[in-house]
């Protein structure tokens, strides 16, 4: 940056950072660095002036609101500037801590933008987060120049570090900068589906900076929240909930697929966001559940308002009434609602107040009036936190205690006041108290009421007063006591007190006047002590009103007064003439006089108030020629009779706010809040909730109730479909909510056989009809493991490529091996089953209408081979069905039985490989030992377990696409934990890789039980080179150095070629591209199947059909750079055999040569 | 939720402003110092106060008043939690959380206001992963860092923030292994000016100290845990173990901590481990009260009481006292009328006592309202519940630990009337 010409010379900013910048240097660490610094600075003027004119020039000098005031602030800034554009990071560093010191003072530092901004892409952490500071506080201002710096923001997004790519989002969204909306939009989807939580977190919390800034993008914000409300991870559960509350509160059904999932997670949830979630989860059970005390409430009315009138005969009635009410209606609650009130209980424990107050909220607003007691607990425990958490929890209590006395009555001494207490919390506890009071405690409740009264805090006192006074008028028993207590609190020497206690006495009588003449007498003694002008008048007033009570004291008051008049307060003159003008009326003959004495003087006083007040009563009272209609109602006018007050609690009826928000602190609706709905009055289809069963269905029409209903046209067909289901009869029931679509069918199948018979007496539906979908897939499979081997067999050009791999890829694949095992055992081939077999290719081949009518009959052809296959099943399924149950299980989320048979997945592909070969090149069926080459995926050690400390790792490559990546290598990692104690958060962190090679982690393990073993996948792009991957593997206390080097044979993955390309491709591949060498063939290789099983085996290859029967041929591909690898076997007399490998990577090709060597002469 | 911070002190100054969302003028602020005004005492300012455009909610710790603007509903104690969070964050990394040390720190101030919330959402309040990201500032590391320019901030991912024990980071590693534990017992109570008990309670914490290399598994069982009335946990405690076999099992957080805190169930008495004698009167007419104030030591089980401070506050009239105590000194602020002795240790055999007179202002009528007593003390090496640690067992790693328990019991919020 160039500074302006008449500061660039050294002289006059020296001079300037001497005067002005005196505090900023204070701030500066130390003497010696700001020399330094000084250096550093004549040094890079001169490196800045040389460079200059590409740098544009700050704008201050137009700023008009700089302009002459803050000059002295640019020169003080310069030297900030000429640090932040020097490259040591040292002083950048602190010129930023002295930039952000700026504006944590709250002073103006928007003109250092530019200089600034050049530094965020600055290597050094701090200055870049410094930097970041700087940026979200300044970029709405200067909107131009921040967009300079969203590219590095874009590069971070795709960091290969998580918090990179968090940090870079966070700032990214943080930025009010509405050109980049688009840009963030799309980089919040795209974390959104990140696989890091952390960073899906952060794309959380940056979708409410999004809408606020552009409220339009509204409707794709929603479908983000979608996504991640169904993420399963802690991390991310809160603030999604969050950025639901601010953006869609209203979509509520966004919440019922992720509401089971929300109740259990919430436990783990941290502390922020369960307050969130349960505030949230609040207002959802209020619009999906019905109210638990339907019948209660009216109970409790009726029982309540029984309570003081104590008539029992009403009393009994209306409970008779109530409860044959309950009787009606039959109250049953929810699971899912009892689910929620189950989770949020042990929060009540929370150490964070805000936790346990949105519980309690919960359990006020949703739970049966039985089980609201247990929040009361917790809530005394707030007590002792905090004057400000007293404060919000007393509030509540407040209200809480109007609704539901009885729960906190046995903790009314832990309202008692302290006398340091802060008078706003002594104030709210008076309140609860008074609200608890009821006969049993009263006499506890005055007593302490009136330690109070002798308090120092004249407020407080008042409140105390009043306090009794409300005592009185709820509880009758009391109220006698209470105005003793008040009419002797009138010979207090504190005024206050007195005229506080006048005040409420007052109220008091004015409910029984009758009974009380003598405390009005007492106080119209007192009138000649009370100095304090609103206990006067209100003396005077209590006189007034009630002067037929006292006909011979109440002339002589208003004598007395009459006399004093002129040195009275307003309010007690304006008194003085109401009393006048109500004796005139009553007893006139005694008064007349003296109440035209009291309005003379009035007609003179200094306040026009009382002369006008003077004024009108003369008209009104003492008839004259002139007097209109009004005199003749006189006495009604001033004599009407008067409502006595109602003291209430000025917490009654606040509940309609949700409790613990902000709104019903205030007593008054908030910006933003969310009403809390009313109960439905019928219940709301529960069955919204059952999200995975929907899906499940969903699959099983799909898959299942096309071909039972629409296409399959024999009834025999249908009923062997149903010979399969015995398989999965021993499942262990689980009660599913829905049932499947298969049910009504199954029925009919009964009969059958017994154990179906058995199936539908103990499994439940659902699953069982996710088994079918199971089998179902399976049998695709196995379609298109037929499809595929009619291609070979017709060898044709197409490529089923794609097929493969999805075949290989389907879930029943891992099962496969197991069931094939079974082949072997179980000889127990029917013909029913290959029918079934046959039916289902043919619903199959509808639906993937290529070339349907050629696989049916070529599956008809080679039924005997497959009509084995089916019986297998019988065998996976205690196994698989224990890996279904956990996904079924909608409560439970625990990590799927680490126990999970650990199979590689892979085994389908090279034995299907070798078994295709078996059935379609060779007639006679091979003999199973051979086809299935157990040993084939050679199994890695990553971390022995002795090294690992019980942890032991072990990786093969799997030879699955990664589907992720397709120029990945999948590499499969087993992890087995040997301890006795649980293992957690296994992750990969600092992979250190060669240039171009990239790893895709594992979503990250968070527990692994003792003695459990777990899989994932992984891939690895290792840029078709044998080097090593070398990262880190981290559990929650260590972390171990690993590596993975991969075979050469696995950097390739298969290609189907016809023998024609396959010469083709050769013809191209000669020369240096091709290496050839001769070889004995092992003992072993006796035939050409064991030939191509040692090379699959070795190399990820697939064969190519070959007219010779002494020549093997075999193709793939790398999976890096997508190179061919075409690899030719011809076999001669007496063992001798030449391998050639055409391949455009030589390297590769020499030691794929040397390991199939190795492989055949073994 | 929470758009903005600012920092007021004493005097009404504002002297450090954060905003999360767009930025909130400081004008805002008046409305608070309207407040401010208005209340007679600092702790008297209501913690939400609702202006036109906006709401301020504050907490008042250590004489600054920390000031949230918020822009819509939010729950208030949320807020107010959040807050003190923050505070608590200040004081451990600074020691002390004063005007003056948030100043001199105030770049490592923004840092963790920066990582605490983002767009004013708590995002890491845990302060193990926030040590993590931004180191506390030592004498020694600012040292090395002015020489080496390297920084306070961390280059990596806090582990636990990933993990499902964020509250631990890995690779934790000490020479020592040791873990230390402190029950802390208060008594909440209110005696009555006869000396009868109106309310007492208990209430206790159980600090830790832990420093243990590894992931250890800790349990702490009690001999009596049918004492613990209402508990609440640090988020490590697991809460199913403690349900059903009263067991507290945890992986503790490294360093100091609140394990748990809990209530005596009220069923049982409280013992009450002091008297006091008192008689404070004022005679009508004439400008001299009496004082005598008597310390006893009353249900102590043998320990001794001591660091015992008295404070009262006189009535207003009250314009000196001239007393003579039998141990330990005295002071009496003219003022604002607070007198508070400071006794010591308790002697069974010699009581402490204070007496002496105090002069009132001429013609005035005496003061109808007698002080409240306030007293503080400890007594080391009891629980006063009878609450006792069983033992403590590790596992998870393979090293014997040190282990250390501390019983003490103090007052909490003990009132005698007269």
């Amino acid at each position: 940056m160039r500074a302006p010409p008449a500061l660039s010379a050294s002289a006059p900013r020296n001079g300037s950072r001497d005067s002005v910048s005196g505090a900023l240097r204070r701030s500066a660490s130390s003497s010696s660095s700001t020399a330094a610094a000084a250096a550093e600075m004549s040094a890079s003027s001169a490196f800045i002036d040389e460079k200059g004119g590409s740098a544009s020039e700050p704008e201050y000098g137009h700023d008009p609101a700089s302009g002459g005031i803050f000059s002295t602030d640019y020169k003080r800034h310069d030297d900030l500037k000429e640090m932040l554009d020097s490259n040591k990071d040292s002083l950048k560093l602190e010129a930023m801590k002295r930039i952000v010191a700026m504006i944590a003072r709250g002073k103006n530092a928007s003109d250092l933008f530019p200089a600034v901004v050049k530094n965020v892409a600055c290597k050094n952490i701090e200055v870049k987060k410094l930097v970041y500071v700087y940026l979200v506080r300044y970029a709405e201002e200067q909107q131009d120049l921040a967009l300079l710096s969203i590219s590095t923001f874009q590069r971070g997004l795709k960091d290969p570090n998580q918090l990179i790519r968090a940090s870079a989002l966070r700032v990214l969204s943080s930025i009010r900068v509405t050109i980049i909306v688009p840009i963030m939009m799309l980089a919040i989807k795209e974390a959104a589906s990140d696989m890091s939580p952390y960073v899906r977190k952060t794309a959380a919390h940056a979708i409410p900076k999004l809408h606020s800034l552009d409220p339009e993008q509204k409707d794709q914000l929603i479908e983000v929240i979608e996504k991640l409300l169904a993420d399963k991870t802690t991390l991310v559960a809160g603030s999604v909930v969050m950025a639901f509350e601010e953006v869609c509160p209203d979509r509520i059904d966004l919440i019922h697929k992720n509401y089971r999932k929300l109740c259990n997670l919430l436990i783990d949830v941290e502390e922020w966001g369960q307050v969130v979630i349960i505030n949230m989860l609040t207002r959802y059970a209020r619009t999906q559940f019905l109210n638990p005390n339907i019948n209660e409430s009216l109970l409790e009315e009726s029982s309540e308002k029984a309570f003081y009138a104590s008539d029992d005969e009403e009393d009994e009635d209306k409970k008779a009434e109530a409860a044959t009410l309950a009787k009606r209606k039959p109250y049953v609650m929810d699971p899912d609602h009892r689910l929620l009130l189950r989770n949020t209980k042990p929060l009540l424990q929370s150490r964070n107040a805000a936790v346990v107050m949105a519980v309690a909220q919960l359990y006020f607003h949703l739970a049966p009036k039985a089980e609201v007691g247990i929040i009361a607990k917790a809530l005394v425990r707030l007590m002792r936190s905090h004057s400000e958490v007293q404060y919000v929890v007393l509030q509540n209590v407040a209200t809480m205690t109007i609704k539901r006395r009885g729960m906190f009555e046995p903790y009314l001494k832990s309202f008692y006041i302290r006398s340091t207490d802060p008078t706003q919390i002594k104030i709210l506890k008076l309140e609860v108290l008074t609200n608890l009071a009821n006969e049993t405690n009263i006499s506890t409740i005055l007593r302490e009421f009136q330690t109070y009264i002798k308090s120092m805090d004249k407020d407080f006192v008042a409140a105390s007063i009043q306090a009794i006074g409300r005592c009185a008028t709820n509880i009758g028993e009391v109220r006698d006591t209470c105005l003793n207590g008040l009419v002797q609190l009138l010979s207090n020497r504190d005024e206050l007190v007195v005229a506080e206690s006048v005040v409420v006495i007052k109220k008091l009588l004015q409910m029984q006047p009758e009974q009380h003449s003598d405390i009005i007498k007492h106080m119209a003694k007192l009138i000649d002590n009370i100095q304090v002008p609103m206990a006067r008048a209100s003396i005077l007033w209590l006189i007034g009103e009630y002067c037929e009570h006292v006909p011979k004291i109440a002339p002589d008051v208003l004598r007395n007064m009459a006399k004093t008049f002129t040195n009275e307060e307003d309010i007690v003159k304006l008194q003085i003439i109401n009393l006048a003008a109500k004796l005139y009326l009553t007893n006139s003959k005694q008064t007349k006089l003296l109440t035209q004495y009291v309005l003379n003087l009035a007609k003179y006083d200094q306040n026009y108030d009382i002369r006008d007040r003077a004024r009108f009563i003369r008209q009104l009272i003492v008839p004259t020629d002139k007097s209109g209609a009004l005199s003749k109602y006189a006495k009604k006018l001033f004599l009407a009779l008067k409502p006595a007050p109602v003291l209430q609690s000025t917490f009654k009826d606040r509940d309609h706010f949700q409790l613990g928000s902000l709104s019903h602190l205030l007593n008054a609706k908030a910006a933003g809040y969310q009403e809390l709905p009313d109960w439905p009055e019928s219940v709301p289809d529960p069955s919204v909730r059952n999200v995975e069963v929907i899906r499940l269905l969903e699959r099983v029409t799909t898959l299942t109730s096309i071909p039972d209903w629409s296409k399959c046209t024999s009834r025999k067909d249908r009923k062997e479909k149903k010979t399969e289901k015995p398989f999965y009869s021993d499942s262990e029931g689980e009660s599913g909510p829905t049932e499947s679509a298969d049910s009504e069918s199954d029925s009919g199948s009964g009969s059958e056989s017994a154990s179906a018979s058995d199936e539908s007496g103990s499994g439940s539906e659902s699953e069982e009809s996710r088994e079918e979908t199971e089998s179902e897939d399976e049998e695709e499979d196995e379609e298109k493991e037929k499809k595929r081997k009619k291609r070979l067999d017709k060898t044709k050009a197409k490529k089923p490529a794609e097929e493969s791999a999805e075949s290989e890829q389907s879930s029943g694949t891992e099962d496969r091996k197991r069931g094939r095992k079974a082949v072997k055992n179980q000889k127990s081939a029917s013909e029913s089953e290959s029918e079934s077999e046959s039916s289902e290719s043919e619903d199959e081949s509808e639906e993937e209408s290529e070339e349907e009518s050629e696989s049916d009959t070529d599956i008809r052809k080679k039924k005997t081979p497959i009509s084995k296959q089916p019986p297998k099943q019988s065998k996976k399924e205690s196994k698989k069905e224990r890996q279904e149950m956990s996904l079924l299980d909608l409560d439970d989320f625990e990590p799927a039985p680490a126990s999970a048979p650990v199979t590689p997945v892979n085994f389908l592909s090279s034995s299907l490989v070798s078994d295709l070969e078996g059935l379609s090149l060779t007639n006679n069926i091979l003999a199973p030992t051979t086809i299935a080459p157990s040993g084939s995926i050679k199994m890695y050690e990553l971390l022995h377990r002795i090294t690992g400390e019980g942890l032991a790792v072990e990786y093969c490559f799997s030879r699955q696409p990664f589907s992720p990546d397709p120029n990945m290598v999948a590499v499969q990692i087993q992890f087995t934990n040997n301890t006795n104690s649980e293992t957690k958060n296994l992750h990969i962190e600092e992979p250190r890789l060669q240039s171009g090679m990239r790893i895709r982690e594992f979503t990250e393990i968070d527990v692994l039980a003792a003695g459990e073993s777990v899989t994932v996948v992984m891939g690895i792009d290792f840029c078709d080179s044998t080097q090593a991957a070398n990262f880190q593997l981290c559990t929650h206390t260590r972390k171990f150095f690993v590596s993975i080097q991969p075979p050469v044979g696995e950097l390739m993955t298969p290609v189907f070629l016809t023998e024609n390309d396959f010469k083709k491709e050769q013809g191209k591949l000669m020369g240096m591209n091709e290496i050839s060498e001769k070889l004995m063939l092992g003992e072993k290789c006796v035939n050409e199947h064991v030939i191509v099983e040692r090379v699959t085996a070795t190399a990820n290859l697939s064969r190519v059909p070959c007219g010779s029967e002494k020549e093997c041929r075999f193709a793939g591909k790398t999976v890096s750079s997508g190179c061919l690898v075409l690899v030719t076997v011809p076999t001669k007399e007496g063992g001798a055999a030449q391998l050639t490998v055409n391949c455009e990577k030589m390297l590769i090709g020499t030691l794929l040569v040397k390991d199939i060597m190795q492989a055949l002469s073994q | 939720m929470i758009h903005s911070l600012f920092l007021v002190n004493a005097s009404g100054d504002i002297f450090l402003e954060k905003h999360w969302k767009s930025v909130v003028s400081r004008s805002v602020c008046d409305y608070f110092f309207e407040a401010l005004e208005r209340a007679t005492e600092p702790e008297n300012v209501p913690p939400v106060i609702p202006t036109p455009h906006h709401y301020l909610i504050n907490v008042l710790r250590h004489r600054i008043y920390f000031v949230a603007v918020i822009q819509s509903e939010v729950p208030p104690l949320f807020v107010i939690e959040f807050l003190h969070r923050v505070v608590d964050t200040f004081q451990d990394y600074f020691g002390v959380c004063t005007e003056a040390a948030i100043k001199d720190n105030v770049v490592v101030v923004y840092e963790l206001l920066e990582e605490m919330l983002d767009n004013g959402f708590p995002l890491a309040t845990e302060s193990n992963i926030l040590k993590e990201l931004i180191k506390p500032p030592t004498i020694l590391r600012t040292v090395v860092n002015t020489i080496t320019g390297s920084t306070n901030v961390g280059e990596q991912l806090p582990t636990g923030q990933l993990s499902v024990v964020p509250w631990r980071r890995t690779g934790v590693k000490y020479t020592n292994n040791e873990a230390y534990f402190d029950v802390i017992e208060e008594i909440d109570a209110i005696i009555d000016k006869s000396g009868s008990t109106i309310t007492a309670e208990i209430q206790g914490v159980i600090d830790a100290c832990v420093k243990l290399t590894g992931m250890p598994d800790l349990t702490l069982s009690f001999m009596n845990p049918r004492l613990l009335d209402d508990v609440s946990f640090h988020p490590c405690v697991r809460f199913k173990r403690w349900e059903a076999e009263r067991i507290l099992s945890f992986i503790p957080p490294d360093g100091n901590f609140r394990l748990l805190s809990y209530h005596v169930s009220s069923q049982n008495l409280v013992a009450i481990p002091v008297y006091v004698k008192h008689n404070i009167s004022f005679r009508e007419g004439s400008s001299q009260g009496r004082f005598e104030l008597t310390l006893g030591p009353k249900q102590t089980m043998g320990k001794a009481v001591e660091s015992v401070l008295v404070s009262s506050q006189l009535p207003r009239g009250v314009l000196n006292a001239n007393l003579n105590p039998s141990q330990g000194t005295y002071t009496f602020d003219p003022v604002t009328k607070l007198l508070s002795w400071d006794v010591g240790k308790i002697n069974p055999q010699k009581l402490p006592s204070l007496k002496g007179s105090m002069s009132l202002q001429a013609g005035a009528s005496k003061p109808d309202e007698n002080p409240t007593i306030n007293i503080q003390f400890k007594i080391q090496q009891l629980a006063i519940s009878g609450l006792k640690v069983n033992r403590l067992d590790m596992y998870g790693e393979k090293y014997k630990p040190f282990k250390g328990i501390k019983y003490m019991t103090k007052a909490g919020k003990f009132q005698v009337r007269t």
